[in-house]
């Protein structure tokens, strides 16, 4: 494989079984899918949690209250690694004893990695999503009640899209983070891009090459956040005056 | 039969009782005005018409509909049937103080976005209905901008076209001129003065007692929760039977003269 001559280093980027290529791709892919589903299960719970938090019944408010603190509280490693050690082997005994499950069931790393980061963002979100709700000025919801709009109504044509405007800066950041974050996973052995630049840099001892490599990646993925995101505060904005 | 009957309405917030047992009503086509110092209850009980508050008791009916509702043991009530309430809240016509308008839709979008939705319009009908409303409050060419592009008098003339495009049985108003600039009162007076011609039932919390004077059929003063004097205007306002009433709108006559819509 790589060797340390004359030849480019990037030649061993090349696909298939003589090069580095389709493994960083792949891990690549597999970067994005773990971070897309983590996110995607973060928002639920982060929607979930900021209800929780602006509900009028104090027992909801504590438990997002809690949800919140504790998820906040630590770091991310320790609860990726307490989420597979300890989350997934009750969650697999659990489902087992109800019969769901037969009795040989092990959760893969990667639906572990993409739960446990969803836990994760879904705490972090919340306060996103939940500042985005309260910035809305409440008059405008008082109109849509007002008007006969029943509460599910209320949130689709009315609140959804103004906590969108209010929250996307943050929520574009909490997407880079678990961008970042998904690189964590690899300690419970999920392969996404930081295993495979590792992978290689281990395995031909180009460790400044590859991880450059590695880190590219990383950069590209958030220039393409980025744009996606841009566009999508543009079209969240409509109707907001520029100062 | 009432448009409207709302009869020994309570309402208290935490220690204060800003409603003691208000009872009204209001014929169709009647123009009804709520004067009243600030704090007197006369937003309150506006805003316990369309159960925006919910009141403590008392019952309120609209075109003969009772809203039914259900005490709590802490003193306060619940509306027995959130769909009924939001049912109701479709046949009344609400103006608010600070216009309200949804900042992430153009003028069209908020006028015809209730009419779509909670009375099931089809969307051409709804268009075509929102555009005569723009048309009659003279926001035609407005209808793609967006609220905060309009002045503050544009704003609140959508908004009475938002409110006028459900077709209500009833219109409420709820100051709908104290947030806006004195140079723009008079094109938003001249709109509800139109409505109130065209014979359409309201009901007016104002501070604008020369308008006040010159569109209501009549007039109801409240203090401290309580309707202390109500008439046709040119009794209430010519000669005062209470002594409160009396000093309040002592109180306001500089303003009743200053304001000529």
């Amino acid at each position: 494989m790589a060797s340390k001559s004359d030849h480019s280093l990037w030649l061993d980027m090349a696909w298939g079984a003589e090069g580095w290529g389709d493994e960083f791709a792949y891990g690549l892919a597999l970067t994005v899918q773990i971070s897309l589903a983590g996110y995607a299960i973060g928002l639920a719970l982060g929607l979930l949690g900021a209800f929780a938090k602006l509900s009028g019944r104090p027992w909801l408010r504590f438990i997002g209250d809690s949800y919140t603190t504790t998820i906040r509280a630590l770091p991310e490693l320790l609860l990726i690694l307490l989420f597979y050690y300890a989350g997934t082997s009750a969650l697999e005994k659990l489902l087992v004893h109800a019969g769901v499950a037969s009795e040989d069931l092990q959760i893969s790393p990667f639906v572990a990695a993409i739960a446990s980061l969803g836990l994760i963002y879904g705490a972090y979100l919340a306060d996103v999503l939940r500042g985005g709700i309260q910035a809305i000025p409440p008059g405008q919801i008082e109109a849509a009640r007002a008007y006969g709009m029943h509460a599910p109504l209320r949130f689709r044509r009315i609140v959804f899209p103004q906590m969108i405007r209010y929250a996307i800066p943050g929520m574009g950041n909490q997407w880079l983070n678990i961008t970042k974050d998904s690189a964590l996973v690899s300690v419970i052995g999920a392969y996404e891009l930081l295993s495979a630049g590792r992978g290689a840099a281990t395995f031909t001892k180009e460790y400044i090459f590859y991880y450059s490599v590695t880190a590219l990646g990383f950069l590209g993925l958030t220039i393409v956040s980025m744009v996606v995101f841009v566009r999508i505060e543009r079209r969240a904005n409509r109707g907001v005056r520029r100062a | 039969m009432k448009a409207l009957v709302v009869e020994d309405v309570h309402k208290r917030f935490l220690d204060l009782e800003v409603l003691k047992g208000v009872s009204m009503s209001a014929n169709e086509g009647d123009v009804i005005a709520l004067i009243g110092a600030s704090g007197s209850g006369k937003s309150t009980l506006l805003r316990c018409i369309n159960l925006l508050e919910t009141p403590d008791s008392g019952r309120v009916y609209v075109s003969g509909e009772l809203i039914r509702m259900r005490g709590l043991r802490n003193g306060h009530a619940v509306p027995e049937d959130q769909r009924q309430v939001d049912r109701i809240r479709s046949r009344l016509g609400m103006v608010f103080q600070s216009f309200n308008l949804w900042s992430h839709m153009t003028v069209l979008e908020n006028v015809i976005e209730a009419p779509i939705h909670v009375l099931k319009l089809p969307r051409a009908e709804a268009v075509a209905r929102g555009e005569a409303l723009l048309a009659k409050v003279g926001i035609a060419e407005k209808r793609g901008h967006y609220p905060s592009h309009l002045s503050g008098g544009q704003q609140q003339r959508c908004a009475i076209a938002r409110a006028l495009a459900m077709e209500p049985q009833v219109m409420l108003f709820d100051e709908p001129t104290s947030a806006l600039d004195p140079e723009l009162v008079g094109e938003v007076l001249r709109v509800i003065r139109q409505l109130a011609e065209e014979g359409r039932t309201m009901l007016l919390v104002t501070h604008e007692m020369a308008f006040a004077r010159e569109v209501a059929s009549s007039v109801i003063f409240l203090h401290a929760g309580r309707i202390e004097e109500e008439g046709p205007p040119g009794q209430l306002f010519g000669a005062p039977r209470s002594e409160r009433c009396r000093q309040f709108l002592a109180s306001h006559l500089g303003e009743a003269r200053r304001v000529k819509a």
